[in-house]
């Protein structure tokens, strides 16, 4: 066991080579600065709005005694869901071991942090007292699901994190002497960072034992963080929330997100990087072909969830029903269901469409349909509850966001953007000596 | 004749004897009330020396909450206020021995609201925020239509307290559901999980948050009420705490609310103050609660609308206008 890896000329030029490619993209320039100045103008206004709400309270929002639940706990369900790709991309995939997710684990594992760490956040945007958030740690009952998806939430954040962190420790060592030009900070950063790792085998070997208990770890967590989430509304007697199906509905609807994402993320990195090389069509082709697996999933879950109600239209759930289908939310029911799930999943069927620009766009109407359809499942049921809505003003009938929750609502979008835009910019977004091992032909963490 | 004197012989006989009874009686009388006076002063005599003996100067004589007398000197009383440490650990305790109960005679009321006005006054509510409403129901087309006083359920099984993350909402064990908003944190996971559409958000200021300033809270009146925490129907615990039955019971000029202890199955109608049993009331009118298909075991029972009192009037559509902040 005493060698080194990366050690022969041969090695080290396959890894200069790389390291050339993938490293241009490390750098703090003008429009990376611009890209942030941006996004935190657009974070600093939403969260004027937040200030609003804490000033007069939720009253602020379209929320009432009725619809009490309303955008941020649909973008909350939007946001753990699509985490979930860390664990079905690097984990899932990876552990069955197809080869072609290397070069995109990382990207799976970046947005995976960023939407579990701003889901946390959300939550806190839709509480009534957030200065009371210490309470739920001093009095937490564990009968109520909000403190088993506190756990699970924070676990699946610390080990996505540890996930990105891990297999990243060679490349920041491969990095640290490559990084002319760049900001002081990042190289110290990276020195500290890259914990003197000397490419030794052992060392690789320890790294191998530690990423895949990580990877092994992180799958219960993944399926616990979203049907717990789930079981936030299926444990009520509600009708349209009191489901059986609740879990695996969602989960297997957090895929169709979450692959969306990635999707997406891959186009950004592959045109803006220029990653052609590892971010390639052929990887984008097998990523086509994992949305048409997880949208027929959904779409089967999709089918059990509304067609078995319908079919016996029990009082509440016909109501609840016909609301959907032909009532006040039909538009959206029908447009997310066919543009945000059946017709990605036929046109993804044809090998012309499973290319990297029009998988883009097929992805993106995924992925607003998914944030949609978190809408969907959250807001019409509480419109109909089992006594009638009486003497209250008109406004509480009917939810309406209001511009302040949509602003509250896009500040967590641009937190995400945020987190991603720097984790990817001054990281490198594809593994090198992973794919360094690639080019050689061995593969030490899935052997 | 004969007759005669004899009969006046007794009466002189009569006369005698009555004299002689008087002069017995006035010695008597005079002897006993000699004896009450001397055995008075006595008393009054003893009594003064044991209060000259028992008063110590300078103190005072308290009796303590477990029985014992004691004495504390009068500079150190003070008038008892109770502090919130106190409101909140006999209002998260509950009345000892007591299963509070509400009977809702639904063929009795009409739709007058002086149950949600008296509650709205009493927790400082506005005319919009409910613990009480009264619904227009109707079950089918064919079905007649009825009001409902609605209350909180007050359920054996309550799905709000399963789900709440902090244990701000409990059940007390005189079967009461409290809310308790020094501890909410207003996820408002209980008014998703209540079938029974009983809790409301404070979305905004509270009407009388200004006037309430500095006053202590109660967790058994829910005031003063506060922004971005929940509020509900209390069953007024603290009226029950005083014997005095709640808000909407009193309230109400129909004879709608019976009121009582299920432990003493007695219940009390707010209206008439009549007091009747709570088993025979239910089983001969046909009581039943709502929803009992989801397992909640609600402590409020209704009697059906039938051979109603009142004719169901609909009466001028109500407008509730949502105040601005």
């Amino acid at each position: 066991m005493d060698e080194f890896r990366f050690n022969t000329p041969r090695e080290k030029g396959k890894i200069d080579s790389l390291a050339a490619d993938i490293l241009k993209n490390v750098r703090i320039n003008a429009s990376f600065l611009l890209w942030m100045g941006f996004l935190f103008t657009l974070l600093a206004a939403c969260l004027f709005a937040y200030t609003i709400q804490l000033r007069k309270g939720l009253g602020v929002t379209g929320l009432r005694d009725f619809t009490s639940w309303g955008m941020y706990i649909a973008n909350f369900v939007f946001f753990v869901a699509t985490s979930l790709c860390g664990m079905l991309i690097s984990s899932v995939l990876g552990l069955i071991g197809y080869r072609w997710v290397k070069p995109i684990s990382r990207i799976a594992e970046i947005i995976a942090i960023a939407f579990a760490a701003v889901a946390g956040l959300v939550i806190i945007s839709d509480m009534g007292r957030p200065d009371r958030l210490p309470y739920v740690f001093m009095f937490g009952r564990v009968q109520s699901p909000i403190l088993w998806d506190v756990t699970v939430v924070t676990t699946y954040f610390v080990l996505s994190m540890l996930l990105w962190f891990f297999p990243m420790v060679p490349d920041l060592a491969i990095a640290k002497d490559r990084l002319e030009g760049r900001p002081k900070f990042l190289v110290k950063a990276y020195e500290i960072l890259s914990v003197r790792w000397m490419h030794h085998e052992k060392q690789y070997h320890l790294l191998g034992q530690a990423v895949r208990i990580l990877l092994i770890l992180i799958i219960p967590t993944a399926f616990a963080i979203h049907t717990v989430t789930s079981w936030l509304f299926a444990v009520t007697p509600r009708t349209g929330w009191d489901s059986t199906i609740f879990g695996p509905y969602f989960i297997s609807g957090a895929f169709v997100s979450g692959t969306a994402a990635v999707i997406i993320a891959m186009y950004f990195f592959r045109v803006n990087y220029r990653l052609e090389k590892y971010l390639n069509t052929e990887t984008f082709e097998k990523m086509g072909r994992v949305m048409v697996l997880v949208a027929i999933v959904y779409f089967y879950f999709n089918l059990n969830e509304f067609l078995v109600p319908g079919y016996k239209l029990k009082t509440g759930d016909a109501i609840h029903l016909r609301e959907l289908f032909t009532g006040h939310y039909a538009a959206l029911f029908w447009g997310i269901q066919l543009f945000g799930l059946i017709i990605p999943a036929i046109l993804l069927l044809f090998k012309q469409i499973r290319r990297p620009l029009p998988m883009m766009v097929i992805s993106l109407f995924v992925l607003v349909g998914s944030w949609f359809k978190r809408f969907i499942i959250v807001v019409p049921p509480q419109g109909h509850p089992n006594l009638p809505i009486q003497n209250v003003p008109v406004e509480w009938v009917v939810y309406k966001p209001t511009l302040i929750e949509t602003a509250v609502t896009v500040a967590s979008i641009v937190l995400v953007l945020i987190i991603i835009t720097i984790l990817s910019k001054l990281f490198p977004v594809i593994p090198i000596w992973e794919m360094a091992e690639e080019e050689n032909g061995k593969d030490k963490i899935s052997e | 004749m004969s007759r005669d004197k004899k009969e006046e012989g007794n009466r002189s006989d009569d006369l005698d004897r009555t004299i002689e009874n008087s002069r017995r009686d006035f010695l008597r009388k005079v002897t006993l009330a000699g004896a009450v006076t001397v055995t008075g002063a006595a008393a009054i005599y003893s009594g003064h020396r044991f209060e000259k003996a028992k008063h110590r100067e300078g103190y005072v004589k308290v009796l303590t909450e477990d029985n014992r007398l004691v004495e504390i000197p009068v500079e150190q009383m003070r008038d008892f206020k109770p502090d919130l440490k106190m409101l909140q650990s006999q209002g998260r305790e509950g009345i000892a021995g007591r299963r509070w109960v509400m009977v809702i005679d639904l063929s009795k009321c009409r739709n007058a609201r002086k149950c949600v006005e008296a509650c709205q006054a009493a927790h400082h509510l506005r005319p919009y925020e409910y613990h009480i409403n009264t619904l227009v129901m109707q079950e089918s087309v064919n079905t007649p239509a009825y009001f409902m006083p609605k209350p909180c359920q007050h359920c054996d099984n309550p799905p709000c307290v399963s789900v709440c993350p902090v244990d701000a909402t409990f059940k007390r064990q005189d079967g009461i559901v409290l809310i308790d908003n020094e501890r909410c944190i207003g996820c408002r996971f209980c008014m998703a999980a209540c079938p029974y559409s009983a809790r409301m958000f404070h979305w905004q200021e509270p009407s009388q948050s200004e006037t309430d300033k500095g006053s202590e809270y109660n967790v058994e009146l829910n005031v003063p009420q506060k922004k971005g925490t929940i509020s509900k129907c209390l069953f007024s615990a603290d009226r029950l705490r005083e014997g005095m039955l709640p808000y909407c019971v009193s309230a109400c000029p129909n004879g709608v609310f019976y009121f009582g202890d299920e432990n003493e199955d007695a219940v009390t109608n707010g209206t008439t103050k009549q007091t009747v049993r709570f088993s025979e009331l239910i089983e001969k009118n046909g009581g039943y609660r709502l929803m009992p298909e989801l397992g909640t075991q609600p402590r409020v029972y209704y009697l059906p609308p039938k051979n109603r009192i009142f004719d169901f009037e609909q009466g001028e559509k109500r407008e509730y206008k949502e105040e601005k902040s």
